[in-house]
């Protein structure tokens, strides 16, 4: 057993420097039944911009409070502890820049150790601890209150979320025990593993009521003083706490392995093996079922030092950086005060995916969105599908009816692209053809102002020359989607070198209006998540055409941690698209990436996985096999492995000689934002350096320093 | 159609009321989140009242700037959670705000046209100080319509002093003490805080609750307020010992006719007789109460006599003083603000109206041997207001004189 009390914590004290510290305030309240509470605040003493985070200053000032706490506590001063937050926050948890730069292993464990050494305190003031949650949670700030007896939560909490996992760490200043037993190990796994993985899912106040998180729920009209009066009736025995969803013998006994081992068998096949941190939390929630709570306080000290250790977690803060602060400012993104006004869109197409941008840009600019396409039933038919999705969002309660009606009203179809006269903003969604696109830009560009901006979809064709026959092709810009479009949070915006910034600027904008997160990329083939993708998959049918299993393949990919194998890849974009991908990349750069003439054939047949009628995949086809089967030479994994990540480096890093974007970072965050690259790689430069391949193919790295864990 | 309607007061309660200005408890405080918490925790303990039930929420302020505009009484029951459906309105007449919410709304109920209402005020004259952003007309003082004074609270009492030579400083200092050592009574014997409803408060040392007035001083002594300072006039005779003091606040009550509270279930504390509003020389406004009271006597068809308790709101003490020597009351009559007044609990203007209601319906309670009390106030720019309630613990209580 950790006695924490006589750890010597000085060394965190360097890790202090720069800290915003969470001060801990504390007044006396008086209570109606004359006791005294003496009521905690955290405050940082910024606005809630910068929420409280719990660095090693703010825990050792805490601690301290709690300390003196206890001290009053013994002499009757007081007869409750209760912590509560600054407006709208109470704490964002760990301080994560404080976390990236611990700099040995021995020190990460004392930070775990810290953690739990401050917090536990609440169980030891010698009278009840409350935590009054009255804001956003997270992390240790949901830790906080789990350590404290008694929980209330403010029904406007704008979030509550254990979302470790999802960084690469784990709850680790109680979490994986308090929380399993405190509301049961299956709502536990909910929200240590599940919702972290379901792009990190917070939990809204109601649920963490519901889930048995908090005690109670009180409206924030009068949230403190309500929980202040509910502290009283605690103490008086006026109120009575029933925990109904803290486990009992059965659930220890009958439920606890098998909902641990579910969640294992769901981890892995989602996300494979790779990530450590889920497997750690796992490991910590099935010690928790019959473990102490001095033992599992000092397993989750070890997991959490191995964890901050580790490459993993650089990763994942290097990847959580790009995604929070470098998404926000693209790199290279003109003066927002050029953008020109967006007051009404054309879609050129009213297919599948023109209907998609009609709705998008309709709801998120609220503006007249016109479409068109070849014939009126075309039309008709996109406009149907646009009114059907505005219903579902009414039908869901996502838009009330005027909403609706609004929306509906906003969108026309025609077949007369005069129609189009007034739009400043024109987006191609037509036939992947050369030909056909430069046509319907030159069409439409007789009606059209000569300010207005035309930007293509394509994922495929050269955007300079599907302006070739314009006569303003300044005004044209490559705007790549990702499908699910309304779900995919990436756009490509690209520049090619005619695109003046106005109209660059106009994307950017646009882009955010559209609530999506932008790079600009420069008119080069693939752009860049479907030139990585498309070196990827090459990799996989150069293997695969020389023998190499299917499934063999696939498992020597694995490493790279993707959020799926090569063959379910194929499967996802479909055979046909993949096989289109490879031959156009193969087309710009014959020596380096692959076409396969059996792709051809699989996307032919039709089929490559074997899937039952529920849709999930029993095993490779048959007759997709056979089709693959003519390779003489297969390969080991491991050369298949290396050569991949050899291929990756050497095109990366020819994408950023030749300027395809700004800088490495930009092509993690397209890998991570478009293709779904995993946080705990950093999307793909860091790991491409961790492995060597930097140093084989170009002879340095993309990072300096590497971008990799302390080590133990 | 509408029929007339018994109105009664069915509950009251009130914030702390805090001092005015950086170093008071509110000053983190929003006004409008004051008086919505006053609201809350008068529906908080009114649980048989349905929310879609109120007809109207009528709360006042003096400056209705901030975060005491944008018509207050709807914006405070939108922020209360009261049902999209209930109205509100804002309304004005300086110290008489709350008062007028009452006589205003409760008008609406004799008339039939209401069965329940809320009424309140608030005023935080520490994000608020008096006369903000006023811009009063030049021909005030170009046609001498009022005397240049008249705008300030502090030279009307002085011309009181001046009026009645009777009413001395020391008479004036000794009611302030009086009221201090009442209102520290009526404290310690828990008559006050029944009816307070806490509130959380943001300080630079983290948050806190406020459960009680902070402007009280029971240990003042007559030796302490004769040092005190005359901020209006040199060697005068108001002082901040026998005047309100600045103070942020809010009040709220619910009134309802007779019939829609035996229908829901609630109680009555109070049945208003008569009010009467009148109006007098700008310049010396503290008499307002003289001429509204004889109004509303008159309107109730009582006289002096018939009032068991009085509730008189303590602008000034000379100002009650010239009250009590116009009725030959004399200055320390057990029936006159027997738990003190606003020079100890303070006087957030439009708020103090309710805060007199509030107190004597308590006292009611506690006296069923009177049957009629008077809350009566003085009002800025020489107005008075004045309200008679019946005490339902009377035993001829609704058996008529």
């Amino acid at each position: 057993m950790t006695d924490y009390s006589t750890i010597d914590f000085s060394e965190l004290a360097a890790l202090t420097d720069d800290e915003v510290v969470t001060h801990s305030y504390v007044r006396d309240i008086p209570l109606s039944s004359g006791r005294t509470l003496a009521l905690v605040t955290l405050d940082n003493g910024r606005d809630h911009t910068r929420p409280n985070t719990f660095g090693p200053a703010s825990l050792l000032e805490l601690g301290a409070t709690y300390d003196a706490l206890a001290d009053r506590a013994a002499k009757g001063e007081i007869h409750a502890v209760a912590t509560t937050g600054k407006p709208f926050i109470l704490a964002a948890g760990a301080d994560l820049s404080k976390i990236a730069e611990i700099p040995t292993r021995d020190i990460a464990k004392k930070m775990a150790q810290l953690g739990h050494h401050v917090l536990g305190k609440q169980a030891t003031l010698g009278v009840p601890s409350f935590v009054f949650i009255n804001g956003l949670a997270l992390g240790g700030g949901v830790e906080l209150p789990l350590n404290a007896d008694y929980r209330t939560v403010d029904s406007s909490a704008a979030a509550l979320a254990l979302p470790e996992v999802f960084l690469g760490l784990i709850p680790g200043w109680g979490g994986t025990y308090l929380l399993p037993n405190l509301i049961g190990i299956e709502n536990a796994l909910k929200v240590i593993i599940e919702n972290p993985l379901k792009q990190n899912r917070t939990l809204k106040a109601q649920d963490a009521f519901d889930l048995g998180i908090a005690d109670r729920i009180f409206s924030p009209v009068n949230f403190l003083e309500d929980s202040i009066r509910f502290a009283d009736g605690v103490l008086s025995g006026t109120e009575k706490v029933v925990r109904k969803n803290a486990p009992g013998k059965l659930e220890r006994i009958a439920k606890w392995d098998i909902a641990i081992k579910i969640a294992r068998d769901t981890v892995a096949s989602r996300l494979g093996t790779i990530p450590k941190s889920p497997y750690a939390a796992l490991d910590l929630l099935k010690a928790a079922k019959n473990g102490t709570k001095e033992e599992c306080f000092a397993l989750e000290d070890d997991a959490l030092a191995d964890l901050i250790a580790g490459d993993q977690l650089q990763a994942s803060i290097y990847a959580f950086n790009l995604v929070q602060k470098r998404a926000k400012r693209p790199a290279g993104a003109p003066d927002k005060a050029l953008a020109k006004k967006v007051t009404k869109v054309g879609v050129l197409g009213a297919g599948y995916m023109a209907s998609q941008f009609a709705l998008l840009f309709l709801r998120r600019l609220q503006v007249p969105v016109v479409i068109t396409d070849l014939d009126q039933a075309r039309v008709d038919k996109g406009i149907g599908y646009i009114h059907d999705e505005i219903q579902k969002l009414a039908d869901k309660g996502r838009i009330g009816s005027d909403e609706a009606n609004r929306l509906r009203a906003l969108v026309t179809g025609t077949t007369d692209k005069a129609d189009f006269a007034d739009c400043d903003w024109v987006i191609e969604a037509v036939f992947e053809e050369l030909g056909i696109k430069q046509d319907v830009f030159a069409e439409v560009e007789q009606y059209i102002s000569p300010e207005a901006v035309l930007a293509t979809n394509t994922s495929s064709l050269s955007v300079e020359q599907i302006g070739a026959k314009l006569k303003n092709p300044e005004r044209l810009v490559g705007f790549h989607f990702f499908t699910p479009v309304a779900v995919m949070p990436l756009i490509e915006v690209v520049k090619t070198p005619h695109t003046d910034d106005a109209t660059l600027s106009t994307a950017m904008v646009t882009a955010a209006k559209l609530r999506k997160n932008a790079v600009i990329t420069a008119d080069t083939p693939g752009f860049v998540v479907n030139r990585v993708l498309a070196k990827l998959l090459g990799e996989a049918m150069y293997a695969v055409d020389r023998g190499t299993p299917f499934s063999v393949v696939d498992e020597a990919m694995a490493p790279l941690g993707l959020p799926m194998a090569p063959s379910a890849l194929l499967d996802l974009v479909g055979l046909k698209v993949g096989a289109h991908v490879l031959d156009t990349h193969h087309a710009a750069f014959p020596d380096r990436f692959y076409r396969s003439e059996n792709l051809h054939e699989l996307a032919e047949y039709g089929t490559l996985l074997e899937k039952d009628s529920k849709g999930k995949v029993k095993g490779f086809d048959k007759g997709a096999l056979k089709i693959v089967a003519g390779g003489t030479e297969p390969m080991q994994a491991e050369e298949i492995l290396v050569r991949l990540q050899d291929g990756l480096a050497d095109e990366v890093h020819r994408m950023l000689e030749d300027d395809v974007v700004a800088a490495a970072e930009d092509i993690d965050l397209c890998m991570i934002l478009g293709a779904g690259f995993p946080f705990q790689m950093g999307g793909l430069t860091p790991y491409l350096d961790r492995v060597g391949a930097s140093e084989r193919a170009f002879g340095s790295t993309f990072h300096d320093p590497r971008i990799v864990g302390v080590g133990a | 159609m509408a029929e007339r309607a018994d109105v009664v007061f069915v509950d009251g309660v009130r914030t702390p009321f805090g001092r005015a200005g950086e170093k008071g408890m509110y000053w983190n405080t929003r006004a409008d989140d004051l008086v919505v918490k006053a609201i809350v925790g008068l529906l908080e303990r009114n649980t048989s009242l349905p929310k879609d039930r109120i007809d109207e929420v009528a709360i006042a302020a003096t400056t209705q700037q901030g975060d005491q505009g944008l018509t207050l009484g709807r914006t405070a029951a939108l922020l209360a959670g009261l049902p999209t459906t209930v109205p509100g309105y804002a309304i004005e007449r300086m110290c008489a705000g709350a008062m007028t919410a009452v006589t205003t709304s409760g008008s609406g109920i004799a008339f039939g046209q209401y069965d329940v209402v809320i009424a309140g005020g608030v005023e935080h004259m520490g994000r608020h100080p008096m006369g903000e952003g006023v811009d009063p007309n030049p021909r005030f003082l170009s046609e001498k319509l009022v005397a240049a004074d008249a705008l300030n609270m502090g030279n009307t009492a002085e011309r009181l002093h001046d009026r009645f030579p009777s009413l001395t400083k020391e008479r004036a200092d000794r009611f302030g003490m009086l009221s201090q050592q009442k209102v520290a009574a009526a404290y310690a014997s828990g008559d006050i805080q029944p009816d307070l409803v806490p509130v959380s408060l943001r300080s630079d040392a983290g948050w806190g609750l406020a459960t009680e007035d902070e402007g009280m001083r029971p240990n003042t002594t007559m030796e302490g307020l004769a040092s005190l300072k005359t901020p209006f006039r040199p060697h005068g005779r108001v002082t901040a010992g026998n005047a309100s003091p600045l103070t942020d606040g809010a009040t709220a009550s619910i009134l309802a006719s007779s019939a829609a509270a035996k229908e829901l279930g609630l109680q009555t504390k109070m049945r208003m007789v008569s009010f009467g509003f009148a109006g007098v020389e700008p310049e010396v406004m503290g008499i307002g109460p003289i001429p509204s009271t004889e109004r509303a006597l008159k309107n109730a068809g009582l006289s002096i006599e018939d009032i068991g308790l009085f509730e008189l709101n303590e602008a000034f003490a000379v100002q009650v003083l010239s009250f009590l020597d116009h009725f030959g009351i004399a200055d320390e009559d057990p029936r006159v603000n027997k738990w003190g007044g606003a020079i100890a609990i303070g006087h957030p203007l439009a708020a103090s109206g309710v805060r007199l209601m509030i107190q004597l319906a308590r006292q009611f309670e506690q006296h069923p041997e009177v049957r009629y009390g008077l809350t009566a106030m003085c009002v800025g720019l020489g107005q008075g207001g004045s309200v008679i309630w019946e005490n339902p613990h009377h035993k001829k209580y609704g058996k008529g004189r």
